[in-house]
């Protein structure tokens, strides 16, 4: 088991150095640089963009400028954002829960929903039930992220007005210091009244925005998976002991259907932490992907170098938890 | 009263072709603690009938019968619950793959124990009891370490000696087993047949086995059912089925046996069984039967009586040569 943990770590080494150079490379061949980006149309004396250039280094050559940049990462140095002069790890840390916190609801909703969605359409297939869930599965997957939020913004939030609009929360009305940067946390320890309700409330709508792609793909995922394994000779053996129905398909199936699911799940939490860019410009969540796409456009380049590395770290650990879960439920490697 | 008793068992699946009758006017008594043997090619219906009593049927297959009882209880009436408290408990069966008819995420200790948990009042501790006892009788050794184990951990010989000490939990009244060696190496083949013998005759319990091996008819079952293309086609007690078999598809059947054919070549039997689409329009079997008259092919053939073996044919053997109806009634 250590030495598989260990084998999957030393793997993932060049994936990073892969991952270093093309966000190096690609954020460079964005025309502009963050001196111009800031000056924008008012211009500045030549003089002076060359002083300000040379301050950020930026008129080394590339080659220069990428060993640096790889010298620092090695030494747990991300660089300092050109904008706000504060360290990148120090900003990333402190804006990543808000973005964690918006992916694990989105999951939580996307699993409780797609795995009994896609047990149902199995078990009762070729039925209205299994078709509409399909349907709307296919519908989801479809959609456009930003399309599909705005549409909930205009109906439950403003024509029912049931959901706030936007942000993580009702600042006007509550106001506490940040402990854990999970606003759900947070606002139960700031003991104040309705501030968690608060919280829950800000959070429903981007969970489902988020959630709807991942949920599409679980609920399908689990379906094909589930048809597959109620087939199988030791399904008809579990119905032969008598057991109830729940029991042979919600233990006996579903235990070998979870196991490409968790796959499924897995890849999907990645894209949920490094695809909540949309959701959460729209809905001005202050999140990782919203200070990512800030940065692009601010040129802001160790941001972005920074932000991409940390956000892709995060996604191959979480596909390494994913293995190692995959390897827990699925007693064949386990002992393979 | 037998304890299980069937009468006309038709099972019709739907399939995107049509209806297909997979078992057509099945009978069967099975006595408590009588083996009877069940025989016929691969798409006879051994399997299909026995699931349908076990009501394991996917839901495409449409079951009907003009009796289905079980230990006094009409299967066809019971609600799906009752029906639940009985199969499992009192009615068990062993399959054909034990390889993949174990859970393979659970223990073997996990799935005996589970149907105990479903069915009888014990304890925790005395169902982890039971199930060493169970593993020891079915000659597992090492059984608390077995337990514990994965079906992948185990040989195809060893998940069959789990399944049945797994169909033996509860004590069940009757056991169907659905030609449990044919998975197996023929080394294993015998000593897992041996063991459900031995464990028969030991405990008492009923057995429908079901199989397409002449010489384990011949040398365990009390009584053999003949099945062809879904239809009973004879069933008798097993010597005299031996000695004298009436339906000429049986009669055929003996005379490939290895240790039967006298000349140098084997002899078999020509053609196949017919299909969803190529159904004859009298009997079945007429198509392939030496015997076969014009009446043959175009009317279905009646019933006979016990004195024939209830063979299903117009006119049945005796002593190897066909018998008109007529005289023979």
């Amino acid at each position: 088991m250590l030495k598989l943990i260990f084998r999957r770590v030393a793997l993932t080494l060049p994936t990073f150095v892969a991952l270093m150079f093309v966000t190096f490379v690609a954020v460079r061949m964005v025309p502009g640089d963050p001196i111009e980006a800031r000056t924008g149309e008012r211009g500045i004396a030549p003089e002076r963009l060359a002083a300000l250039r040379h301050d950020l280094g930026l008129d080394q050559p590339v080659w220069k400028q990428f060993l640096d940049y790889a010298y620092g990462l090695l030494h747990g140095d991300f660089g300092v954002s050109i904008v706000t002069k504060t360290p990148v790890l120090h900003e990333f840390l402190i804006l990543f829960p808000a973005t964690l916190e918006l992916a694990l609801c989105a999951l939580v909703f996307a699993i409780v929903l797609g795995i009994p969605a896609g047990v149902l359409a199995a078990v009762k297939r070729g039925s209205v039930l299994d078709h509409s869930v399909m349907t709307v599965a296919l519908a989801g997957y479809s959609m456009p992220i930003f399309w599909w939020g705005l549409l909930l913004i205009m109906f439950v939030s403003e024509y029912l007005g049931l959901t706030p609009v936007s942000g993580r929360m009702d600042l006007i009305n509550y106001y506490f210091e940040p402990v854990t940067g999970f606003m759900l946390i947070d606002s139960l320890l700031s003991g104040q009244e309705g501030a968690f309700g608060a919280a829950v409330a800000h959070l429903i709508l981007p969970s489902i925005v988020l959630g709807t792609i991942p949920l599409a793909v679980i609920a399908r995922m689990t379906r094909s998976s589930m048809l597959e394994v109620l087939g199988e000779d030791y399904v008809r053996t579990a119905r032969a002991k008598g057991l109830s129905p729940l029991r042979v398909v919600g233990l006996h199936a579903l235990r070998n259907a979870l196991i490409p699911v968790v796959t499924v799940v897995g890849l999907q939490t990645g894209t949920l932490l490094a695809g909540a860019v949309l959701t959460e410009t729209i809905f001005a969540w202050p999140g990782v992907g919203k200070w990512l796409i800030e940065s692009i456009s601010r040129r802001d380049y160790p941001a972005l170098q920074g932000g991409i590395m940390l956000i892709s770290a995060i996604v191959i650990l979480v596909n390494l938890i994913v293995d190692m879960l995959y390897v827990a439920i699925n007693p064949r490697i386990r002992h393979g | 009263m037998p304890l299980l008793s069937i009468r006309n068992l038709s099972v019709t699946f739907s399939t995107a072709r049509g209806p297909f009758r997979a078992v057509d006017g099945v009978d069967l008594d099975v006595e408590a603690g009588e083996l009877v043997a069940i025989v016929g090619e691969s798409g006879s219906g051994k399997s299909v009938a026995m699931l349908a009593v076990m009501g394991l049927l996917p839901w495409t297959a449409k079951v009907s019968a003009d009796r289905l009882e079980f230990d006094g209880r009409d299967l066809l009436t019971l609600s799906p619950r009752e029906r639940r408290r009985i199969v499992g408990r009192d009615l068990a069966m062993i399959f054909q793959e034990p390889m993949s008819s174990l859970n393979p995420c659970f223990t073997v200790g996990f799935q005996i124990r589970e149907a105990m948990a479903a069915h009888l009042d014990l304890s925790r501790a005395q169902r982890q009891a039971r199930a060493v006892e169970l593993l020891e009788l079915v000659g597992i050794p090492e059984p608390e370490r077995r337990l514990k184990a994965f079906p992948h951990q185990l040989s195809g010989g060893m998940s069959q000696r789990v399944m049945i000490a797994m169909a033996l939990a509860c004590k069940p009244k009757l056991i169907i087993a659905d030609e449990p060696t044919t998975a197996l190496d023929v080394t294993i083949q015998a000593q897992i047949l041996d063991l459900l013998l031995r464990l028969q005759r030991e405990s008492g319990v009923g057995l429908v086995l079901i199989t397409h091996d002449m010489g384990v008819v011949a040398e365990t079952s009390q009584r053999v059912c003949v099945q062809y293309a879904g239809q009973q086609i004879e069933m008798q007690p097993t010597r005299g089925l031996f000695r004298d078999p009436h339906h000429p598809y049986t009669a055929a059947l003996l005379a490939a046996l290895p240790e039967r054919a006298s000349g140098r070549l084997l002899p078999s039997i020509p053609g196949v069984v017919p299909g969803l689409a190529d159904r004859p329009r009298g009997c079945l079997f007429s198509p392939r039967c030496r015997f076969a008259t014009d009446t043959c092919r175009n009317v279905p053939p009646p019933r006979a009586g016990a004195e024939l073996g209830f063979a299903l044919c117009h006119t049945p053997l005796v002593d190897g040569v066909p018998q008109r109806r007529e005289m023979a009634a």
